[in-house]
């Protein structure tokens, strides 16, 4: 049982090292604000100016948190506050499902809906000519995909918050709507911002599904209408060839690293707080 | 009050917007297997599910993905396995014999909390420059290994959380007849929360067949079905992936009905995990 413990404990660690140490041949031959400040993406002469692809994550990430945070309070709060018990019944099953269909599904879906739905409805609205493989088509993919994970989450803080306080609130004279304004959302704060960091990196880190959607154009993308290609889809991509042109390894486990050791804050700062409001309960 | 009409009204429109937003999500979930259905429903056929791609199969020739479909299940299955062998004892053990030590218990679980959320494109990329360092090639063994690491911390918080649940005078009783803890572990707390291992095992089947990221480099793809772990194997995610970038139609098609067969797996171990923990839920002492 030791055995067993210890090594689910010193994988991620021999993980990062591992990382580390194969990426930090890249730092040996490129000095760092050259690797992180430059959009130069040429592996056959030895540029590897990450930029495009880390601005390309952080781009769709952002996007994806903004279009599923607000849907996912709302949600949250009226299961938590309002709704009957048959619909908390219908909607636990359907969040389920939709956590539990793989990212290809997700994928295909985008290629086959949402896609089109970029290239024949929305970019003509803005007069822009696009195939729809862009950073809103990504955006909204990843959108759906961590809609059901940061619900999850905000539905269980929600359950947490004891019904003592929006009931001395309620006997104040306060409408519901008022009660969780001034008294659940407040008292939740900490737990909802943590449930939406844990959202960015999920979307963060979300690989086959961006991959099919985001266009994958190697640079600083300018608009919602602009093809991306961030860092997980970068990896995906060129793994093949990574062998056969020098440093590119490297480079490419450079990439792993930045995701890795990003993902490990977001979700240590994040779930850090889920454990405080917890506890504080 | 004189702003009266203004709260109430206030709160309808929200009340408003939180329906609306129930409603996309029932919208969204009902498109997108509604899609994956009518795309997929007239590209099924049997040929697709019962015979291996033959030659020109990625050209539009005949042939099926059944090669995918046996590869998806030997590597979920054997990740599942491998998962579970790390995961059960340290799920109990993390419950049991660390019952008084409770901070050191939250430490672990936040660290398995934090690991859950590591891409598996992370796992794939880490696991390829060990095979490379030792010069192995792309395998279904490899394959198996990455995926059994990358659901590992999903089973075990899952476990841990039924696990959680048993009542502190379970222990007490067991421990007041002369159990040892090994006694306790799998003789009350496994037996007890059985319901919930195998909702955790089948969700983590769930992950395993369904993620690509992990097995895009480690187990590589073919056209046969794998004879031994150490040859390469194919995984319906990955031939979902291929086949879709195809640029002849009748290739997409194909894909459609892979993400339908997918889907339908899928959906097959989601309403059996309900169905079980539903169906026991009453057999269990509390």
């Amino acid at each position: 049982m030791i055995v067993t413990l210890s090594l689910v404990i010193l994988t991620p660690i021999v993980m990062c090292i591992c990382l580390s140490v194969k990426s930090s041949l890249l730092f040996e031959s490129l000095p760092v604000g050259k690797i992180f400040f430059t959009s130069a993406w040429e592996p056959s002469k030895g540029n590897f100016g990450f930029l495009p692809f880390i601005l390309s994550s952080i781009f769709i990430t952002f996007l994806a948190v903004l279009i599923a945070g607000p849907v996912c309070l709302f949600s949250a709060l009226y299961l938590t506050q309002y709704a009957r018990v048959r619909l908390v019944r219908i909607m636990q099953p359907v969040i389920d499902i939709l956590a539990g269909i793989p990212s290809v599904v997700y994928g295909v879906w985008g290629i086959i809906v949402i896609v089109p739905f970029v290239s024949n409805v929305v970019a003509p609205l803005f007069h822009i000519q696009t195939t729809g493989y862009t950073l809103i088509a990504g955006g909204i993919v990843l959108a759906v995909m961590i809609t059901p994970f940061i619900l999850n989450i905000l539905i269980e803080i929600l359950r947490t918050i004891p019904s003592e306080l929006s009931e001395a609130t309620l006997s104040l004279g306060a409408t519901k709507w008022e009660v969780i304004k001034h008294v659940i959302v407040r008292k939740a704060k900490p737990g909802i911002v943590s449930a939406f960091g844990l959202g960015v990196s999920r979307a963060f880190g979300e690989t086959i599904a961006v991959l099919m959607v985001a266009g994958n154009v190697a640079k600083i993308p300018g608009g919602l209408f602009d093809p991306v290609y961030p860092l997980p889809a970068l990896i995906a991509n060129n793994y093949g060839e990574m062998m056969s042109i020098p440093l590119y390894d490297s480079a490419l486990m450079m990439a792993a690293l930045i995701l890795f050791v990003s993902i490990l804050v977001f979700n240590f700062f994040s779930r850090i707080s889920i454990y405080h409001l917890e506890r504080n309960l | 009050m004189k702003n009266s009409k203004y709260r109430k009204n206030e709160e309808k429109i929200f009340i408003m917007l939180m329906q609306a937003s129930c409603g996309i999500i029932l919208l969204i979930m009902g498109l997108i297997l509604l899609t994956i259905l009518r795309k997929g429903i007239p590209a099924f056929s049997w040929e697709i599910l019962t015979s291996v791609p033959k030659g020109g199969f990625y050209f539009g020739g005949e042939g099926g993905i059944l090669n995918a479909i046996i590869g998806s299940i030997y590597l979920a299955m054997g990740a599942t396995f491998i998962a579970l062998i790390i995961s059960l004892p340290t799920a109990l053990f993390l419950n049991v014999h660390l019952r008084k030590y409770r901070k050191l218990q939250n430490a672990i679980r936040l660290f398995i909390d934090i690991l859950w959320g590591i891409p598996s494109v992370v796992y794939g990329s880490f696991a390829f420059t060990i095979m490379i360092y030792f010069g192995l090639r792309a395998s279904l063994i490899a394959g198996i290994l990455t995926v059994a690491v990358f659901i590992a911390p999903i089973m075990i918080r899952s476990m841990d959380e039924t696990l959680k649940t048993v009542p502190l005078i379970l222990y007490e009783a067991a421990t007041s007849l002369g159990s040892t803890k090994f006694e306790i572990s799998y003789k009350v707390f496994f037996k007890q929360c059985i319901p919930g291992m195998v909702t955790a095992i089948l969700l983590s089947f769930g992950r395993a067949i369904g993620d690509a990221a992990s097995v895009l480099f480690t187990t590589g793809f073919t056209d046969n079905i794998p004879k031994s772990l150490t040859q390469p194997a194919a995984t319906l995610p990955l031939s979902i992936f291929f086949q879709l970038t195809s640029p002849i139609p009748e290739v997409r098609e194909r894909a459609y009905a892979a993400a339908l067969i997918l889907t339908i797996i899928i959906l097959l171990i989601s309403i059996t995990g309900r169905g079980i923990s539903l169906r026991y839920m009453n057999n269990q002492i509390k």
